[in-house]
Order: C-alpha cells, then sequence, then structure tokens
C-alpha cells in the first residue's frame, strides 16, 4: 500500500478553481520532488494534502487523497487534527515567520508530542532536547529556552523540522524548506531532509522551484504549470529525457559550470494567473512547438511505463 | 531586566514632565484676559486693579512667575486657587476621586466588553456576526458622548426612572456615565482587536500552529489572543490619560464633579494655579498609562524586552 496516493486532485476556492487534475504516488521511504514556478499549484498540493484548505477559503473538489489506507477527503477535522502533527508533518517556507515569536522555541516543539504522544512536560521537553541534538542542533538544552528571534534562519528551520519530527510521522510535507535560506544553509538543511528519510523510513514530498534539488535528492518527480500536473515520473528517466517541452525547459535552466560568457537561460513569459489560464494546453501561448491543437484542445496525461506526460506532442513518442 | 526599564522610563518622566510645565504655563499665560476679570468688583479703581493684580505675583515677568510656580510644585505645593480661594491641591484631591472611579471602571468595561467583543467579531468573520460587530463599532465610534449621554438620560433616568439624572450621590449614578464613557471605548477596543486577530491570523506561525494538530479554540486563545493584544494594550494605555481628563463633556451632562469639570471651570475663570494644576496631573496621568502600556508590553513580548536591555 503506497503511503500517499493523490488522483485527480482538485481545488476550489470561492469560484475559481486554481487546482485540477493533480496525481501521484509516493511509497513509505521514497521522496517526490513537484517542481515547477510560481503559482503553479505547489503549495495548494501540500495544503489539500494536509487538510488545511479552509484556512484560505478553499475545498478539495475533485478526486481523492489517501494516506497510509485512510481517504483524507472524508475524514472529519477531529481525525485530522490527530493526524496533522501526528502522522503528517509540515515543513513551512519562511522560518522567519513560522514560530510564534511571543514563546520560547522548546516549548513551541514540545506542543506536539504532548498533543500527538500524550507525553507529560518533562517527557516532551526530553524528547525535545532530544531531537534538537538529533538535527545537529548545538546545545540543544540551552536552545531550549531561546526565543524565535534569537536565532538564525538555518536554525529556525531547523526547530521547523523538530516540530514536524517530534510525534515520529510517517509522511513529511516540505513546502520549499530552502527557499527563505542562504545558499550554505540551503545544501545543509536539504541534506538533513535527505538523511532522516533515511534513518526513519519517512516519506517524503519535497516542494522546490529548483531542479538540482530534485535532482540531488529526490526518487520521484512531478512537474506542475499553471495549477495542473504535466509530467511525472523516476527521477532518472525525467532528467535524461524529458518529455513534455516545459520540463526540457526546466532542466535547460539549471546553470552550469562558472562561464561567464554563457548567459542563464530562463523561460520567456510567466505563468498566467487563474483567471487568464489559456485554453487548451496551459503552457502552449510559452511553448516553442505548440501548434493549433494545443490552443484547442487539453492535452491528456498519457500512461508508459510508470512515467507520464501531459501534450500533445510529448518527446521522445513522436520521434 | 524588566525592573531596570521601568525604573529607566520612570526616571524619564521628570524631564519630559519639566518640559511639559514650560509648556502649560504658557499657554495658560498666553489666554486673553486674566483672574483679576473675576475677582475684581464693580466700579473699582484701576489704582484697586493694580494692587490686586500685584498681590497674586501676576505684576512680575513670566520666566519669574514660572519659576516660582514650578519652585512651589517641587516641593509638592500646588498653590492657592485665584478665584475659588483654596489651595489648589484640596480642589484636586477633592475631583480626583470621582475621575478615578468613572474613569477605572469605563476603562475595565470597555477593555473587557471590547476585547470580547473583537474576538466575536473575528470569529464570526464572513457571516451577519461580524457585520453586526462592525456596525456596532462604526456607531460606538461616530455617536459623540455628550448626545448619547443625553439619550441615556432621556430613557433610563428620566422614562424609566431605573437610574438618577445627574448628581454622584451613590452607585447608580455611576452606571449611565459609565455606560457612555464605555460605548465609544467599547467600539475601539473592539476594533484594533478584530483588526489584530485578522492580521495576526494570516501569518505563517499559525499555518504551523493548525499543522502541528492544535485546534481552533487553542490556537485563539495561547496565540493568537496574546498577539492580538499587543496592540490594543498600546491603545488602551493611551486612553488611560484621556479618559481621566477627557470625560469633560460627559461629566458635565451628568453634572458629575471631576477633574474635567474642574479644569473647565477653572479656564472659563483664569483661575491660572488650578488650570496648571491639573493640567499637570492629566499630563502625568498620560505618561504613567504610557508608562504602564510600554512595560506590559516588555512583558507581554520578548522582542520588545531585547530591545530595551
Amino acid at each position: 500500500m503506497s503511503m500517499l496516493r493523490v488522483q485527480g486532485l482538485g481545488v476550489s476556492i470561492a469560484t475559481i478553481s486554481p487546482l485540477s487534475g493533480v496525481s501521484f504516488e509516493l511509497e513509505r521511504g521514497e521522496i517526490i520532488g513537484i517542481v515547477g514556478e510560481s503559482g503553479s499549484g505547489k503549495s495548494l498540493t501540500a495544503m489539500s494534502v494536509m487538510g488545511l484548505l479552509p484556512l484560505i477559503g478553499g475545498q478539495v473538489d475533485h478526486g481523492t487523497i489517501e494516506f497510509d489506507g485512510i481517504e483524507l477527503t472524508s475524514i472529519s477535522e477531529t481525525e485530522y487534527r490527530r493526524l496533522r502533527g501526528g502522522r503528517i508533518g509540515l515543513i513551512t517556507q519562511n522560518p522567519m515567520t513560522s514560530l510564534d515569536p511571543l514563546k520560547k522555541i522548546g516549548p513551541q516543539v514540545d506542543d506536539v508530542s504532548r498533543l500527538h504522544l500524550d507525553h507529560d512536560k518533562s517527557q516532551a521537553k526530553a524528547r525535545t532536547i532530544e531531537l534538537l541534538g538529533d538535527l545537529r542542533i548545538p546545545e540543544p538544552a540551552s536552545i531550549y529556552h531561546l526565543y524565535p528571534h534569537q536565532m538564525s534562519g538555518g536554525m529556525k528551520q531547523r526547530i521547523v523540522i523538530a516540530m514536524a519530527l517530534a510525534a515520529d510521522p510517517d509522511l513529511l510535507i516540505a513546502d520549499e524548506p530552502t527557499t527563505a535560506l542562504d545558499v550554505t544553509v540551503q545544501a545543509q538543511i536539504i541534506r538533513l531532509l535527505g538523511d532522516l528519510v533515511k534513518q526513519r523510513n519517512l516519506s517524503l514530498v519535497l516542494i522546490t522551484h529548483d531542479m538540482s534539488v530534485v535532482a540531488q535528492t529526490c526518487d520521484k518527480v512531478m512537474v506542475m504549470y499553471a495549477g495542473t500536473a504535466i509530467e511525472r515520473g523516476r527521477v532518472q528517466d525525467i532528467f535524461n529525457s524529458p518529455r513534455h517541452p516545459y520540463t526540457k525547459a526546466l532542466i535547460g535552466c539549471i546553470p552550469h559550470g562558472l562561464s561567464k560568457t554563457v548567459r542563464l537561460k530562463g523561460i520567456e513569459g510567466t505563468v498566467p494567473g487563474v483567471a487568464q489560464y489559456p485554453s487548451g494546453c496551459r503552457f502552449h501561448p510559452r511553448c516553442g512547438l505548440a501548434e493549433d491543437i494545443c490552443k484547442q484542445t487539453v492535452p491528456v496525461f498519457e500512461t508508459t511505463g510508470n512515467r507520464a506526460a501531459a501534450c500533445h506532442f510529448a518527446l521522445g513518442t513522436a520521434q | 531586566m524588566i525592573l531596570k526599564y521601568s525604573i529607566q522610563r520612570l526616571l524619564m518622566i521628570i524631564p519630559v514632565s519639566l518640559a511639559i510645565s514650560v509648556v502649560i504655563f504658557l499657554i495658560v499665560h498666553l489666554l486673553p484676559g486674566d483672574p483679576i476679570d473675576n475677582l475684581i468688583r464693580v466700579g473699582s479703581s484701576p489704582e484697586d486693579r493694580i494692587a490686586l493684580t500685584a498681590k497674586y505675583g501676576l505684576d512680575r515677568p513670566l520666566i519669574t512667575q514660572y519659576f516660582l510656580w514650578i519652585g512651589q510644585i517641587m516641593t509638592g505645593d500646588f498653590g492657592q486657587a485665584i478665584v475659588l480661594r483654596r489651595p489648589v491641591a484640596d480642589l484636586i484631591a477633592q475631583n480626583l476621586p470621582y475621575s478615578l472611579q468613572l474613569g477605572g471602571l469605563a476603562f475595565l468595561f470597555s477593555s473587557i466588553v471590547g476585547i470580547i467583543l473583537g474576538v466575536i467579531a473575528w470569529a464570526s468573520r464572513n457571516t451577519w456576526g461580524e457585520q453586526l460587530v462592525k456596525g456596532f463599532i462604526l456607531l460606538g465610534s461616530t455617536v459623540p458622548g455628550f448626545w448619547l449621554a443625553l439619550l441615556m438620560i432621556l430613557l433610563f433616568a428620566v422614562n424609566l426612572g431605573w437610574f438618577p439624572v445627574s448628581g454622584a450621590r451613590d452607585w447608580t449614578a455611576l452606571v449611565l456615565p459609565v455606560l457612555t464613557i464605555g460605548f465609544g471605548g467599547i467600539a475601539l477596543v473592539a476594533r484594533v482587536t478584530r483588526v489584530a486577530l485578522l492580521d495576526v491570523g494570516k501569518q505563517d506561525f499559525i499555518t504551523l500552529l493548525h499543522a502541528k494538530g492544535l485546534s481552533r479554540t487553542a490556537i485563539l486563545f495561547k496565540h493568537l489572543i496574546p498577539h492580538a493584544l499587543l496592540p490594543v494594550v498600546t491603545i488602551l494605555a493611551l486612553r488611560i490619560g484621556w479618559i481621566l481628563g477627557g470625560a469633560v463633556t460627559v461629566e458635565f451632562v451628568f453634572g458629575r464633579p471631576g477633574l474635567g469639570s474642574l479644569l473647565i471651570r477653572a479656564l472659563g475663570q483664569r483661575d491660572y494655579p488650578v488650570v496648571q494644576g491639573s493640567l499637570l496631573m492629566l499630563a502625568l496621568a498620560v505618561m504613567i498609562g504610557t508608562l504602564i502600556g510600554d512595560i506590559a508590553q516588555a512583558a507581554m513580548d520578548p522582542r520588545i524586552r531585547e530591545a530595551t536591555k
């Protein structure tokens, strides 16, 4: 049984549908990368799995989200609360704003084990300090008593990770966990997450817009564009032979070497807003291969083996 | 740490009070007219007037008068009222308890009910409940106190006869003034509380608290409200001074004694020592209010404590 299986997920917020047609599957011990530009629906996917859409006035209106055999779209809020923090941990994008600035960081981590493992105050504290040590935080016993503003961004992100891990979850969702951090710290945090998955046999959904991070750490990848998934598969397959032109362009954007004469590559244009999603294939206005059919017909997700792409001219098949 | 900060801030009151005393003194003395107009008998000769002016030292240069006055204050002597012919300290001591009673009760009433209403407005956002509270907030911030006071007197005192029309005989006479002043206060506190809650609710750490599996109630009481109270404490602190001296119109309508009433009467008579003395008291109240607010914020927010080290 898969740890997480999302099928045909669609989300609506008021009258708009910012997310549709998202499917992926994740086994225990696996890492899946969800990549795409800002506004592609990565975070909405994470919020859907966490059941936190109501916070932004949204709801799941299509598809299923199955976590370890539990259908998340049909459980009650009380049951969901037991899973959140208990079996599914969330790591957010900006550690600077992710901790309550009025409370010491130790007790903020304690909350999780007290809530989900029924620990009393001293058990929770002991567990938190041990966990901080595991996350390579120096002098965890004194760090415990610090306030968030007294720590660096990288340290705060470790505290957020500690909160996500405190109740021994099975699944971690990391929503751009390194975007707000220094480059050197980014590498440390990504390595730390990779190690945690191995040591604790976790499953990890790693949301990022950095293709090189995906290449280094993930087993699987799902590429998203304008609120929908456009390609998914195993990392080696996708990187060796991307089938969707957008995936290919994204991979092309990874900088190589230190040459000053080669311009950094980008993709012309920007992701359209929800209100301006184009007809047919949503990528067609920016796609070099687009023809009339792309403007008129939405491409279907074609599955071959364990990979799939939604493109009328999927690369590698036509040739 | 917080103690040291409080003492520092407390000491700051001395220089600030001195600066304020100059401003008070100048404004009062630069007003046209003088207290002699109110003292002198009709038909007195210009010589009588000069003698009377000299008797109260009003013929000396302003700067000398100022230093005489401030010198007196330093020894705890607020001087003698010129028109009312009593020690200013007595007049203040007589009126202050009424202001404290009314102000204190109105303050407590508006803080508690205001915060509760603000939380209700936030919790019922996007429903008719929020619209109801918002309507109340609009009404409370725009209806003038003296007008509301008159309506209250008409309904509760004249028609229903539940409370006395005016005066300060017993606690029943406090109910209508407290309600009147409290009404505007509730609206202010509710508005600030609601906006602060909406603001804090959007922050990332609230999302993460939900992701930890905490219940909505726990998040509201342990995290959202403590944050929302920070700006509320600031405006409440500013209101402490206002509520003592600014309740003049309400005191007037209800015929209550109080610092505000004393000040208005003394101003009309240009009774310099009384005006100066009560203004200084009010300035002190504003400073102490601000000080309490700042200390409360430092106690609530570790970031502010850090900045005050």
